[in-house]
């Protein structure tokens, strides 16, 4: 009896294991394959031609900087959509809303957050874009804010459920303990709850963004999906086309093993270089704060 | 318990003759050929004169399972290459590069016209712009033009639509319209094109915006929508899209439409081929707005 027992744990223990290892195994051998399908465009394509500004690789041209810029500036649209409204809902949730409202609240939001992206994408073609060319009286309105719209829109639950856990685990007693040296209930959150859960915060908006950068669908129909460098903030209001719709419209059609085929796999290879980073910035910037979170407690 | 293995025995050996009796010959190859599914993929443009086809097929020949999908000209060539499919639909010819792979992989594309087909040129109905020349709307898709007041219109910015580049479509309107058909002329689609990935975003666009300007297969074009007449190179006849036009060669961008096998085929594949130039077939062409071919152009 008592061996079996053992033999149980060291199976599941070596389990846990395995799983845990085998994340770092995927993403290690997404990356190798990611590079060994991608690098070879450094060899074909000239540098010249593959950091210039124009994208049409049925003549050979494989300039990526539209692509990068239009990636870029969807997801900054994203992210303003969707970090005051998810940060704000957040906190509704957690420090404003009854507990009725709270228990409604929650799971729709979480409901939001299963809606598959080409409904999304669909309602944008139908309903948004139609009304923001005639509302902002733009040439048409598949264009960069559309797509930032309705990514916001996708990124929100993943901000809200997050940074609603953070806000919440944050102790009672530092809000009774603010609210006892007279802070209103605004300074509070502001002051006290937001900052103590600053890190599961950070770590819900790094994860939305995330989210926003890597989605496919939506930004495919409703982006308008023209290669054009976006180069400020007013290439919002014109269309672009993003590394990931660029990826998932030509893939099908192209020949493996030929220069537009490692091309799209090096476009791969910058997206998950891009991800990686602000991932990696997510992480440090909650680790440090942490350190001095224990600090200060000390 | 006795009587019960009796009765499993007899059940048993009626089962067994059940299953021999199944097993005569001409059975088997009914059998048999329920199992034959031809697989064809390729050009959004054909897919759903294809699905047609294939409905009309099946209704004829119950043994015979086609299924049809699009996604592309080059995604139905790709298919072909990787040997993933019996039948590509193209709506561009194969390119040089694609019967090298094929080659490399041991076999030969082989081509059949199986219908003609206009591209319309499709503008809101509330845009008073009636006739383009083949000029003009090179000039409006390489990005010279951009206000529909120089080509006789409101004022307003022109947004041009465009198929993805995997589509033979795009191709087709590069090669004749942006480029006039000149194979030394180097123009390109404007930067600013929006390539839309389905002709239902084009259409749905068009419908809804007055400064959009599209082209899609005329078989596509609901009545709603504005198809504007071309004039060819050097001519002063517009012309607009239709069965008669394009059969007597006068609508200007009108192309073939083409169906590729790897290497001759053979069995239900060619059977379900020499159907494709029966009348009924071409019938069907008809039907949905594209313009029959009228005899077989085999290769």
């Amino acid at each position: 009896m008592e061996k079996d027992l053992s033999l149980g744990e060291f199976i599941i223990t070596r389990l846990i294991k395995a799983s845990g290892y085998s994340a770092i195994v995927f993403v290690t051998l997404i990356f190798y394959f990611l590079l060994r399908e991608g690098l070879p465009t450094l060899g074909e394509v000239e540098l010249g031609n593959l950091f210039s500004t124009r994208w049409y690789p049925i003549e050979s041209y494989y300039g990526i900087l539209p692509l990068i810029s239009g990636s870029l500036i969807v997801t900054i649209g994203a992210a303003m959509v969707a970090i005051p409204f998810g940060v704000g809902t957040a906190i509704f949730i957690a420090e404003i809303a009854p507990r009725w409202a709270r228990e409604i609240l929650k799971p729709l939001v979480e409901l939001l957050g299963g809606l598959p992206s080409v409904v999304l994408g669909f309602l944008g073609i139908l309903v948004l874009a139609p009304n923001l060319r005639i509302l902002l009286d733009l040439p048409t309105g598949l264009t960069a804010l559309a797509g930032s719209l309705l990514l916001g829109a996708i990124s929100i639950p993943t901000v809200v459920s997050v940074a609603e856990d953070a806000l919440d685990s944050v102790p009672r007693s530092y809000r009774d303990a603010a609210l006892a040296l007279g802070a209103t209930r605004w300074q509070t959150i502001w002051r006290v709850t937001l900052p103590a859960a600053r890190s599961g915060v950070l770590t819900a908006i790094m994860l939305g963004v995330g989210r926003a950068i890597g989605e496919t669908m939506t930004v495919m129909m409703v982006t308008g999906n023209a290669p054009v460098l976006a180069t400020s903030l007013a290439s919002l209001f014109s269309p672009v086309r993003t590394m990931t719709a660029t990826i998932a419209a030509e893939m099908g059609e192209v020949a493996s093993g030929s220069v537009h085929y490692h091309t799209l796999f090096f476009i791969g290879m910058v997206l998950f270089i891009i991800s990686l980073i602000v991932n990696v910035t997510a992480s440090s910037v909650v680790f440090r704060q942490k350190k001095r979170a224990e600090r200060v407690l000390s | 318990m006795k009587k019960q293995l009796f009765a499993t025995i007899l059940l048993f050996l009626m089962l067994l003759s059940l299953n021999a009796c199944a097993d005569t010959p001409a059975q088997a190859a009914a059998k048999s050929g329920d199992a034959v599914y031809i697989e064809n993929k390729g050009s959004d443009t054909m897919v759903n004169l294809a699905l047609a086809w294939a409905e009309r097929y099946q209704d004829l020949r119950q043994d015979v399972r086609i299924s049809v999908t699009g996604g592309g000209s080059g995604t139905g060539i790709a298919a072909l290459l990787n040997n993933t499919v019996d039948l590509a639909n193209a709506s561009r010819q194969i390119k040089n590069e694609e019967i090298d792979k094929a080659r490399a992989n041991g076999t030969e594309p082989i081509e059949f016209v199986v219908a003609r087909d206009a591209i319309a040129v499709i503008v809101h109905p509330d845009n008073p712009v009636n006739a383009l020349t083949l000029e003009q709307l090179s000039d409006i898709y390489s990005g010279k033009i951009s206000n529909w007041n120089e080509v006789g219109g409101e004022d307003r910015p022109i947004v041009r639509l465009s198929r993805e580049t995997n589509s033979g479509t795009h191709v087709y309107f590069l090669e004749v319209v942006l480029r006039l058909g000149q194979s030394d002329n180097k123009t390109l689609f404007a930067q600013n094109t929006l390539l839309l990935p389905s002709s239902e975003g084009i259409i749905h666009e068009v419908r809804q915006n007055p400064n959009a300007i599209g082209y899609d297969g005329l078989g596509y074009v609901p009545h709603d929508l504005k198809v504007l007449a071309v004039a060819d190179v050097n001519s002063s006849v517009y012309v607009r899209p239709s069965i008669e036009t394009v059969n007597t060669g006068t609508y200007p961008i009108a192309r073939d439409l083409y169906i590729y096998t790897a290497g001759q085929p053979t069995g239900v594949v060619k059977e379900y081929l020499d159907w494709l130039f029966s009348e009924e077939a071409q019938t069907i062409v008809a039907d949905l707005g594209f313009v029959p071919v009228d005899k077989p152009h085999y290769p």
